[in-house]
């Protein structure tokens, strides 16, 4: 699936990216934790959370992530979403708690990915 | 590749000054090591490593130690990073290597680290990695990665 696909999935809203949404995204993670993020992510393009700071798009950078969801209508700042603009990262919302975006993203083929 | 003094004369430098009082702006020197590496054409899995490496060391040094100074050093066969700090030093190294062993405060794990993941991080993703601490003064992580070059 593409970006949009997720978009739709998830019934979402888009922030910022607008210009990426035809990325082809297999694998996702869904975390609040930063530290794991970083820890046991591979290739998955697609990170689900629920935090709301600024090290969320740079962890979503240093791990070459292409987009991130935000869970139960999180909103990013001002600052996240210049960052994420910059670095051409898609940024979109959904109002679904994060077991059901995983569920539905699952459902709709999106993986977890490899873990070293 | 050597210039006559017998140095590697395609070694880059870079050092960077990180702000402890401002943990928005952690990673930011990171980010910029990044953006260097990627523009000098290095693979994107040694990219990746020396980034969250990088970064992992600088949010410790935000939460833990009022900041300090990164010397990233760029030569044909390896990237090499020097983390220093003085900030209040590692009572326990081992200990500190350990995952999930933290002392960071609760405020610290609301923003997303501080689950003991940094330093095991940093091993992880570098090829070498030596710490120097001693409480009260200060700590210093060395950190290679290999670039294969």
């Amino acid at each position: 699936m593409d970006v949009r696909d997720v978009m739709r999935v998830l019934d979402a809203d888009l922030i910022c990216g607008e210009e990426n949404l035809d990325t082809e995204v297999h694998d996702a993670c869904g975390s609040d934790m930063m530290s794991d993020v970083l820890a046991f992510v591979k290739n998955q393009a697609v990170l689900l959370t629920g935090l709301v700071n600024i090290q969320v798009v740079r962890t979503a950078d240093m791990m070459d992530m292409v987009c991130i969801v935000f869970v139960r209508g999180k909103e990013p700042d001002e600052d996240m979403i210049a960052l994420a603009k910059r670095r051409g990262m898609v940024l979109m919302k959904t109002s679904h708690r994060m077991f059901t975006a995983c569920g539905l993203l699952w459902e709709n083929g999106l993986r977890g990915g490899v873990t070293d | 590749m050597v210039s006559e003094e017998g140095l590697p004369i395609s070694t880059l430098k870079w050092t960077y000054e990180v702000d402890g009082s401002d943990f928005t702006r952690a990673g930011e020197a990171s980010s910029n090591v990044k953006k260097n590496l990627r523009k000098l054409g290095v693979s994107p899995e040694v990219i990746r490593k020396v980034s969250i490496a990088l970064y992992e060391g600088e949010i410790n040094m935000v939460i833990h130690a009022d900041g300090g100074h990164i010397d990233v050093e760029v030569s044909p066969d390896k990237i090499t990073m020097v983390l220093a700090d003085t900030g209040k030093g590692i009572a326990d190294i081992d200990k500190a290597m350990q995952e999930g062993w933290s002392t960071a405060p609760d405020e610290v794990r609301s923003l997303g680290f501080g689950a003991g993941m940094g330093l095991p991080n940093m091993k992880k993703y570098s090829d070498e990695m030596r710490i120097e601490s001693t409480v009260g003064v200060g700590t210093t992580v060395y950190m290679t990665v290999y670039t294969g070059g």
